[in-house]
């Protein structure tokens, strides 16, 4: 074992951050008793409402959150939108991480105001009853309020947010089914797919009712996965084995954990991830040669459609009826199989960034897209809680 | 008695009085009284403010059917002898949206846009579930 490690010197300097961020607001909470009258969510409100009074904003200026345990329960909580999230837990630095990733963010132009906050009460809560204590778990909101009502998880969420486009939009099972029925038509293609043969629209519309109007072969697989990515620097990544798959790029916005909490059921918060990510690109839908939208469900990928710019909103319909996202569409979409048909492990948005990369290297075989410069990865967490797009592309688009 | 059984909801000290006004089938929403405006779910401070100025109002449980599914396998196994039953999101008149389900009704007449009012289903403790049904046209 060596007695000390040698000072290093840091591998890239890159002033970048310098003098990018600055903190504004600030405030604290604590006793000369040791311990505090709030608790739990309503503590990190006081101290959030406290740190902005004193940078003279409102929580309508925050675009961004960081929380040791759950950014996305806070902005629930908070009833916020942001843009910026990060919920990195490096135990008691998380907080300087903090600051530093969201310095980067605000750097790049992800975002403009960032709340971090923190809150603990072990002293008081030694005598505070269990049911009452301090932080509730991401889950028990949603025990407390929705569970016992017999919603499926996630899927009964998703089907109600179809049910709202349908009412809505007039939006057709038939149209949802084709979803599937292109997605399983690029699986067909790719021998690693859990189902290859072909599906049609009545395939769909005789599968079992899942929850109405989602029929089981709207809904993703569940099957075992796994999948990693490298990133480095641009210059690096032209002196390694593979073509650079540049990030042109990304965005991504929450609003909601819960299905009840989430603003507009047909509008996802991909309308302010796919538009960051395209203007950070320079690049518009037109422009897309693949999409890799999460398809958890066939409604999922439709909402991606319209929410990206591909069409309309209300249109996803009519716009996936023709086949379009189909090999040999005007849109290749899932071209791995999706969710649908390729995998489904539980949280599927690494396996878009994988595809993605892959068709742009041009390694996708009888998949290919012929061409194929820029693709996007439009990832989507929880119940639609949480998009992220990334823009893709080969060195020709840089 | 019912035949099903239900995953009874956990409460913590914010939400005892909805849940004790239950015990009277009585349904109380949240009101900042900065913002004049319902709050749902409970929370110790204003979404909208931030602001700690929060009531307890009297509901009438009135509302509309924002979106509805059908859920044709029951999610909790106690669920099981009410399967296909129909889970909603239900736009109450002070301008709060939650899940809720409607009992009483076959799955085929809870629509989007119904009428609902709010019901009351027995917990094990005394408490009450707020479910819906469909209101008298």
């Amino acid at each position: 074992m060596p007695e000390h490690r040698d000072a290093v010197a840091p591998a890239r300097v890159d002033r970048s951050l310098r003098g990018a961020a600055a903190l504004v607001g600030v405030a604290d909470a604590v006793s000369p008793t040791g311990e505090l009258d709030r608790h739990g969510q309503a503590l990190e409100a006081a101290v959030v409402r406290d740190a902005l009074a004193d940078a003279g904003l409102t929580l309508d200026d925050v675009d961004g959150v960081c929380h040791a345990t759950s950014s996305m329960q806070l902005a629930e909580y908070l009833g916020i939108h942001p843009r910026f999230t990060d919920s990195t837990n490096t135990g008691g630095s998380s907080f300087e991480v903090h600051v530093e990733h969201a310095a980067a963010a605000i750097a790049a132009g992800l975002c403009e105001v960032v709340v971090g906050v923190y809150a603990a009460t072990p002293r008081s809560d030694r005598h505070r009853p269990a049911a009452a204590f301090p932080r509730r778990s991401p889950a028990d909101a949603m025990l407390e309020w929705e569970l016992p009502y017999g919603l499926r998880q996630p899927m009964g969420a998703y089907a109600l947010a179809a049910s709202r486009h349908m009412h809505e939009f007039g939006t057709t099972a038939e149209q949802l089914a084709q979803i599937a029925v292109s997605t399983r038509a690029w699986a067909t293609r790719n021998e690693r797919a859990r189902y290859q043969t072909p599906l049609t629209i009545d395939d769909v519309l005789d599968s079992p009712m899942e929850s109405t109007p989602l029929h089981r072969l709207d809904c993703c697989l569940v099957t075992d996965g796994a999948g990693a990515f490298v990133l480095t620097s641009a210059e690096r990544a032209r002196t390694l084995a593979k073509p650079p798959v540049y990030v042109l790029g990304a965005g991504t916005c929450h609003d909601h954990l819960m299905i009840s909490q989430m603003p507009d059921l047909t509008t996802t918060p991909g309308v302010v991830s796919g538009a960051t990510a395209f203007a950070m690109a320079g690049c518009a839908p037109s422009d897309v040669d693949v999409l890799m939208g999460y398809d958890s469900f066939t409604i999922t990928a439709l909402l991606h459609l319209e929410d990206l710019g591909f069409c309309a909103k209300g249109e996803g319909g009519p716009f996936a009826e023709d086949g379009r996202l189909g090999p040999g569409g005007s849109l290749p979409m899932n071209t791995n199989g999706g969710g649908l048909s390729y995998t489904h492990p539980g949280m599927y948005g690494m396996f878009l960034i994988v595809e993605a990369v892959r068709q742009l290297r041009g390694e996708c075989g009888a998949r290919q897209v012929d061409g194929a410069e820029v693709a996007v990865a439009h990832g989507s967490g929880m119940v639609l809680s949480c998009m992220s797009t990334l823009v893709l592309g080969t060195e020709a688009t840089r | 008695m019912s035949d099903h059984q239900r995953l009874e909801p956990p409460q913590s000290e914010l939400t005892a009085p909805f849940w004790d006004a239950t015990r009277e089938r009585r349904l109380l929403v949240q009101w900042c009284l900065e913002c004049d405006a319902a709050v749902f779910y409970p929370r110790e401070v204003c979404p909208g403010c931030l602001g700690e100025r929060l009531e307890w109002r009297a509901s009438p449980g009135t509302g509309t059917i924002h979106a509805v599914t059908v859920e044709h396998r029951a999610q909790q196994p106690g669920l099981a002898s009410l399967v296909p039953y129909a889970v909603v999101l239900v736009d109450l008149d002070e301008g709060i949206r939650l899940l809720s389900t409607v009992v009483h009704a076959a799955p085929d007449q809870v629509v989007i846009g119904r009428r609902v009012v709010v019901g009351w289903e027995p917990l094990s403790d005394g408490r009450h579930l707020p479910v819906f049904e469909l209101a008298k046209p």
